[in-house]
């Protein structure tokens, strides 16, 4: 179970996994993620499922390497197992014919929002693609995204893919150019979330956002995902993890994400130490 | 007759100040000679009052008699026909509300420490090596999944194998044991002997399926159609909070975050473990119970100057038990009785700094029959905090309900059953255990196992519902 049957490098930090989980793949929807745990003494973390294949029975995990646990990921090969997958978890995204749908994404968001870009295609929207990233070797899923968007724009911090600047420029572009857009999805750093939330709020463009807060369980048992939406607190792995950006706290989020830092920090230096001392 | 000793033989425990160091367990058990000297203090009554406590109505004398013979492997057998966890029940349940309350020495002297013997019984067995296994029964060609490996749903399989039905545990979480494993704490329940108990219902030839979470991988109606029962056995673990300002601030869990990071997890060994935890050096518990308890010993042990207890009612109402309690004092946990947090103010980086309280007065009896606590008007006050644990408890996970159609609950979010068969109303789908009673005990959700999987095996019979 959870064989890893082919792993690919999509940038320098970011790898594809696709695994043998037949059960999940069979009601994986677009939005839900799992949870793993990739060796005993690992810590469980939530990742999206960025596509799924019921009748191969796999699923595609994008994976950004950004501590231990991801990290340590990025050294399993095709033909090993992932200890441990749960899931379908969280709500699955809302899909419907909303007329012209903006879907954003930033950085390793590309991954959760390429299955509801997907969705909101095959529902009959019009839909426009915003994807960003610091810089062109940080972009993937350039083509599945392109093949699924009637209108396709990049953007890049430092312009070397695509137009210069922020997904949000292009998106308040659209919007200035008259674009009647009913919906908006974004996906990627809380930052890039939250602005884009600010820049359709005076339009209430409904905007939906998917929230990454830090998780243990994510099945509503813990509360580690806590999230303060129109001031009340919601689970964002069970009442979530997609909520309407114009009620996020999103200061909170942020500052909730960075409650382990120096324990991660450290947790990461063990990992590396140890790596060394084993080659 | 000899003359009978007063007081319990004394368990020898870990020092207090040595047992915060550590997660180890407390209480070291019962030598043999110690066994035997408490086991002489049971009078073999005609009537045992003691059994009447009992939810699963242990042969309590048959097993003690025994012990005081020297022996323990008819003992074990004695035991093992109505109680399949004792060495849990032995360590977890509140007897001095059960067996040891009714006991008719209680009455003059200090009860037979039951629990203790029951303890020592299950441990000596476990020391012998592996259990035996019996013959396995023909097998009835009947399937049955059970959703939860809590107490619950460990014992509805336990029963149910013997009888030769084919049986499913399927189990949320990595680890199966429910509450005994992710809840309780390592220095009062050594996971060992909860995977021990696991190991051997697998021997009988259980299937254990974890990291399967029933209404996402699959719903109950998704089992119907594969087996020919369902138990429902998924607990209450949805954990309560207050809804106070500043109670996102960082630095407050909820008390199964707390300990699920800590036994489940193992954050008390980061880094070796990956998962970390907050080690306050001020840490707040909130809630009277044993999660309170059990929540405030795991902070002094990660390293706390203070760990304190904060309580809306006085000592006497305290729902946790006795031995939770002194156990917790002699660590030095500080309690804060008649108080309550009404706010938490938190730096600008949202760090809890600051735990605001009210101190409350006890008014008219409640629903309960415990004195409602009513606060006292302008008797806030603040308190330096870096950690705080919300330990007031927790309701039923919807995810089953929701997800199930036709399957009646409560406004509490319980799930109705009929309590002398554990029926749902749901064809072929039955529940016991916390889902059904709101957080109780470990042998209450045994006793509902037990129930249901008699009356499972009647309709896997029968046919008729
Ligand atoms: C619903 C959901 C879906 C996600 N989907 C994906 C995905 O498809 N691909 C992907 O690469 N990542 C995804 N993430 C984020 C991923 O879970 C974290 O990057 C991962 O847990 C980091 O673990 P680590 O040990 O490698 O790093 P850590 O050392 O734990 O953390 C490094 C950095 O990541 C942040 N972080 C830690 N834990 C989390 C967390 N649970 N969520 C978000 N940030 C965290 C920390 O604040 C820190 O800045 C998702 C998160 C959520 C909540
Ligand atoms: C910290 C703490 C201390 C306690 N101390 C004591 C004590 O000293 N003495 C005592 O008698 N009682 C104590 N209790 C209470 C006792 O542990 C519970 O009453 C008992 O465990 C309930 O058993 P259960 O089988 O109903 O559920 P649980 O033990 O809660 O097990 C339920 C299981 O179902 C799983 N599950 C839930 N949803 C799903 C799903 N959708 N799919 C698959 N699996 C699912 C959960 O992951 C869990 O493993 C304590 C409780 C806590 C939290
Ligand atoms: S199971 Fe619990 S109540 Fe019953 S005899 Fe043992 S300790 Fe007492
Ligand atoms: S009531 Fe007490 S003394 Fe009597 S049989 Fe039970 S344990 Fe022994
Ligand atoms: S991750 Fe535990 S409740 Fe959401």
């Amino acid at each position: 179970m959870n064989t890893i049957l082919k792993k690919e490098t999509l940038s320098p930090s970011v790898k594809l996994y696709e695994i043998e989980a037949p059960l999940i793949a069979q009601k994986a929807l677009p939005g839900q993620f799992v949870v793993v745990r990739i060796v005993e003494e690992g810590e469980r973390i939530p990742l999206t499922i960025a596509d799924s294949d019921p009748e191969r029975g796999i699923l595609t995990l994008i994976v950004q390497e950004v501590g231990k646990t991801t990290e340590h990921m990025g050294l399993l090969d095709e033909g090993m197992a992932i200890l441990d997958v749960a899931g379908p978890l969280g709500l699955p995204s809302e899909i419907e014919n909303y007329g012209t749908v903006v879907m954003v994404g930033g950085g390793i968001g590309i991954a959760p929002i390429y299955p509801i870009t997907k969705g909101m295609k095959a529902a009959g929207n019009r839909v426009i693609s915003i994807i960003g990233a610091r810089s062109e070797n940080l972009l993937f899923y350039i083509d599945k995204m392109k093949a699924v968007s009637d209108e396709f724009i990049i953007t890049t911090d430092d312009g070397t893919s695509g137009i210069k600047g922020f997904v949000t420029d292009e998106l308040k572009r659209l919007i200035d150019e008259g674009v009647k857009i009913d919906r908006v999805v974004a996906i990627g750093p809380t930052i890039m979330m939250k602005m884009v939330s600010e820049v359709t709020r005076p339009y209430e463009i409904p905007t939906i956002v998917s929230l990454n807060s830090i998780m243990v369980d994510g099945t509503g048992m813990c509360g580690a995902c806590r999230v303060e939406i129109d001031g009340e607190t919601k689970f964002a792995c069970v009442d979530g993890p997609e909520f309407d950006g114009h009620k996020v706290d999103f200061d909170l989020l942020m500052q909730r994400q960075a409650m382990y830092i120096e324990q991660e920090k450290k947790s990461l230096e063990c990992f590396r130490e140890n790596l060394v001392h084993r080659i | 007759m000899a003359k009978i000793e007063p007081k319990k033989t004394a368990m020898p425990e870990q020092p207090a100040s040595e047992r915060i160091q550590n997660f180890d367990e407390v209480p070291y058990g019962y030598t043999e000679e110690m066994a035997i000297a408490e086991a002489k203090r049971c009078i073999q009554c005609k009537d045992p009052k003691c059994i009447e406590g009992c939810p699963v109505e242990i042969d309590i004398p048959g097993f003690i008699r025994l012990i005081a013979e020297g022996d323990f492997r008819g003992s074990v057998r004695v035991m093992k026909e109505k109680n399949l966890l004792p060495a849990v029940c032995g360590r977890v349940c509140p007897q001095e509300d059960q067996c040891e309350k009714f006991c008719v020495l209680g009455k003059k002297f200090e009860p037979v420490a039951i629990g203790r013997l029951e303890r020592f019984i299950a441990d000596w067995e476990a020391r012998q090596g592996e259990a035996e296994i019996p013959k396995p029964a023909p097998p009835t060609g009947k399937k049955v999944a059970i959703v939860g490996s809590g107490p619950a749903g460990l014992t509805v399989a336990g029963d149910l194998i013997k009888l030769g039905h084919k049986i499913t545990i399927f189990e949320a979480l990595h680890k199966p044991g429910g509450v005994l494993v992710y809840g309780i704490p390592e220095f009062r329940l050594p996971k060992e002997i909860v995977f021990r108990e696991v190991d051997y219902l697998q021997k009988l030839g259980v299937e254990l399926i974890t990291s399967f979470i029933v209404g996402r991988t699959k719903t109950v109606d998704e089992l119907l159609t594969e087996y020919d029962a369902v138990f429902l056995g998924t607990g209450a673990g949805l954990p309560w909070f207050m809804f106070i300002p500043g109670e996102n601030s960082k630095g407050i869990y909820s008390a199964n975050e707390y300990l699920t990071r800590s036994n489940l997890m193992k954050a008390y060994r980061f880094p070796e473990y990956d998962t970390p935890i907050m080690q306050g050096k001020r840490v707040a518990t909130i809630g009277g119970g044993n999660v309170a308890m059990d929540s405030a010993r795991t902070a002094l042990r990660l390293g706390a100057e203070e760990s304190i207890v904060i309580y809306r009612r006085s000592k006497t109402e305290m729902p946790a038990r006795d031995e939770e309690i002194e156990h917790a004092e002699e660590e030095g946990v500080i309690f804060n009785f008649l108080t309550n947090p009404v706010a938490y103010h938190a730096d600008k980086d949202g760090w809890v700094k600051e735990i605001e309280c009210i101190r409350m007065e006890l008014g008219e009896p409640d629903a309960s029959g415990r004195r409602r606590p009513v606060p006292i008007e302008n008797s806030n006050f603040r308190e330096p905090i870096d950690t705080v644990v919300v330990a007031i408890g927790n309701s039923p996970n919807p995810l089953v309900p929701a997800t199930t159609p036709g399957l009646e609950t409560t406004k509490h979010g319980t799930i109705v059953v009929d309590e002398t068969t554990g029926r749902t109303s749901k064809k072929g789908v039955f529940a016991g255990g916390d889902i059904v009673t709101g957080a109780a005990t470990v042998i209450l959700a045994m006793g509902a196992g037990r129930v249901a999987a008699r009356s499972i095996d009647e309709y896997l019979k029968t046919g008729e519902w």
